[in-house]
């Protein structure tokens, strides 16, 4: 072998391709899914202002000017500061009997959360355990639970949610009960239709021929599969079951005052509309922020998640 | 077809069966309907003499089946908070309960369909996109809330319509106008989808090449076939506004169903409210009932498959 042949060998052996290159496919999943939610400015709307008002909800003791619940009759329906009569010390102006408007406004961002997050847990966990049942098992557990799902959706479910929190004593932990009871057929309809799809492809039957258990299946294979689409139903439950929340409130079988519940203030509102229009539009301003926020969050994983369902 | 309707009849008996099982168990076990009655602070001999007297006192299986019983047979009870018939308030507040439905239906199908073609026939274009901005801001946006703005739109700065009140017909646009934008956003996107897969559809396709073009072939072709699970949809909208007036009336002060619930609710007369929500989820079923039967005359395949 000349030098030259050592040479040129050597220089093969220097640009020849790394053996045995697997292309990443997870990571060019995770770009291409960067890549989708940085073109989605609905997604990036609706994260911010859900991110904002979480903010708004952690540190509202920093953040409220006032004491929520401190009454000040002497600076009753205060308007805002910037129209006349208006004070800089109550920047959205005060309530029927002189609490900070603007505080019990953010205080009541907690409330709106909690039951959001909460009831949409809740019903989470019972529409998924049907649905994963029903279209995994199929047969009679599935006409079973088709069943169940056909009675529910035939109840009337505000008027059925204000009957029983009304009964049984109107409180936050009740309410997010009744309201996550009562709200779960949305989890079904999706998990059960997939689960059927995923229980017939090959890794599922792959598990099974490896000896797998029916639980193992059920979690490492089935579940992990149903993750995107079981966040996107919870974004939009969260909407719905604010606006539930804010709608038993509204009507008086709800948060109970003095809690400073957006539904609740817009019901102590309505006395005054008429004068002192903001006590109404303000909160209904706050519920429509935090639900299209959700929407927006909800259409916006929904498309970067699944994206051949965009129409 | 009628093999069809008999098994849909049979499921909707079924399904009326469990879910008057399920309020009167939900209803009777998170409370003591006697108790309820007699007041929270009632001496515990009158709460006894209420239980045995309205029969609280029987074995569970028992009261719901002698309640079922009566219930089919036209019976719905009397109620001691409104001193009258069950069947005697239903009748004399459903009227108004169904004219704002069905004037809130107007209203959805009025906006709802219009802007689902709309955007149909462009799609992804500006006009697609700020229909479905309105859709989902319709969708944000707490009726109850919507109602109290409309209030101060139209009856204070504006006035034109009533504040409050069922003695004319002026009296139910507002309250239609809020009960009929809470279905928009489903029914414009349900509208939107089917038109755009019909659009794309072989036939339609055909219809183009044979020199169909705009209205013509929307109506003839298009939405004739988009049309079918819009009809479902809406039967089973019509059937949600009933409980879903609720708010509506109390707002508005309209004597309907909805109202009547609601103070029904707020007087602790139970047995009252559980039979309106019965009554609220057998008209559903009868709509859902409805629905799959027209779906069925319409369309061979569902009553075959």
């Amino acid at each position: 072998m000349t030098n030259q042949d050592k040479t040129l060998a050597a220089g093969l052996a220097a640009t020849a391709p790394p053996p045995a290159a697997e292309p990443d496919f997870d990571a060019q999943r995770r770009q291409a899914f960067w890549r989708r939610v940085r073109g989605h400015r609905g997604l990036q709307a609706g994260a911010a202002i859900l991110l904002a008002l979480l903010a708004v909800a952690v540190f509202a003791p920093w953040l409220a000017p006032h004491d929520p619940n401190a009454q000040s009759l002497a600076y009753r329906l205060l308007p805002p500061a910037w129209s006349e009569g208006g004070s800089w010390t109550y920047l959205l102006g005060t309530d029927q009997v002189g609490r900070d408007y603007l505080s019990r406004l953010i205080y009541g961002t907690r409330i709106s959360l909690v039951v959001g997050f909460g009831a949409a847990s809740i019903g989470c966990l019972i529409g998924v355990t049907l649905g994963v049942c029903a279209g995994y098992f199929g047969g009679r557990i599935d006409s079973l639970v088709s069943f169940l799902l056909t009675s529910q959706l035939a109840l009337p479910g505000l008027l059925l949610a204000m009957a029983l929190v009304f009964i049984i004593g109107p409180s936050l932990w009740v309410v997010i009960g009744i309201i996550g009871g009562l709200h779960w057929t949305y989890y079904l309809v999706v998990t059960r239709t997939s689960t059927m799809r995923l229980r017939q492809l090959d890794f599922v039957a792959a598990a099974r021929a490896i000896g797998s258990s029916r639980r193992q299946i059920l979690w490492h294979e089935i579940l992990p599969n149903l993750l995107n689409q079981i966040i996107v139903v919870f974004t939009f439950e969260v909407g719905i079951a604010v606006l539930a929340e804010a709608a038993l409130s509204f009507l008086g079988v709800g948060i109970q005052p003095p809690t400073p519940s957006w539904g609740l203030m817009i019901a102590e509102g309505k006395m005054a509309i008429f004068h002192r229009p903001w006590l109404v539009v303000l909160p209904g301003m706050a519920l429509f922020l935090l639900v299209i926020g959700a929407n927006l969050l909800g259409d916006g994983l929904r498309d970067v998640t699944s994206p051949e369902k965009r129409n | 077809m009628l093999r069809f309707a008999l098994k849909r009849l049979g499921l909707a008996v079924l399904v009326a069966l469990a879910v008057s099982f399920a309020t009167f168990l939900l209803l009777n076990l998170a409370t003591d309907p006697a108790q309820a009655i007699a007041g929270e602070n009632a001496e515990p001999e009158l709460v006894a003499q209420i239980r045995h007297e309205y029969g609280f006192d029987r074995p569970f299986m028992e009261r719901y089946g002698s309640w079922l019983a009566d219930a089919v047979r036209g019976d719905f009870g009397r109620s001691y908070y409104w001193h009258d018939s069950v069947s005697q308030l239903v009748l004399k507040h459903a009227p108004p309960t169904i004219r704002l439905a069905l004037m809130a239906l107007m209203v959805t199908v009025l906006v709802a369909i219009p802007l689902g073609v709309i955007a149909a026939l462009r799609p992804n274009s500006a006009v697609d996109r700020l229909a479905l901005g309105i859709a989902v801001s319709a969708q944000a946006i707490p009726n109850f809330w919507l109602g109290l703005m409309l209030v101060i739109l139209f009856s204070v700065m504006l006035p034109i319509f009533p504040v409050s009140g069922d003695t004319s017909w002026l009296h139910y646009v507002l309250p239609a106008l809020v009960l009929g934008t809470s279905s928009v956003p489903a029914v414009m996107r349900l509208t939107r989808a089917g038109l755009i897969e019909v659009m794309g559809s072989d036939y339609v396709r055909t219809a183009r090449a044979k020199g169909y073009r705009g209205i013509e072939l929307l109506a003839r072709h298009a939405l004739r076939n988009a049309i079918l699970p819009i009809v479902s949809v809406l039967a089973v909208q019509l059937g949600q506004k009933f409980g879903g007036s609720v708010i509506v009336e109390s707002i508005f002060a309209i004597n309907g169903l909805g109202r009547l619930t609601l103070q029904s609710i707020l007087g602790s007369d139970i047995p009252t409210v559980q039979m309106l929500i019965f009554i609220f989820a057998i008209v559903f079923i009868l709509m859902n009932f409805l629905a799959d039967v027209l779906n069925a005359l319409l369309d061979p395949r569902i009553r075959m498959g």
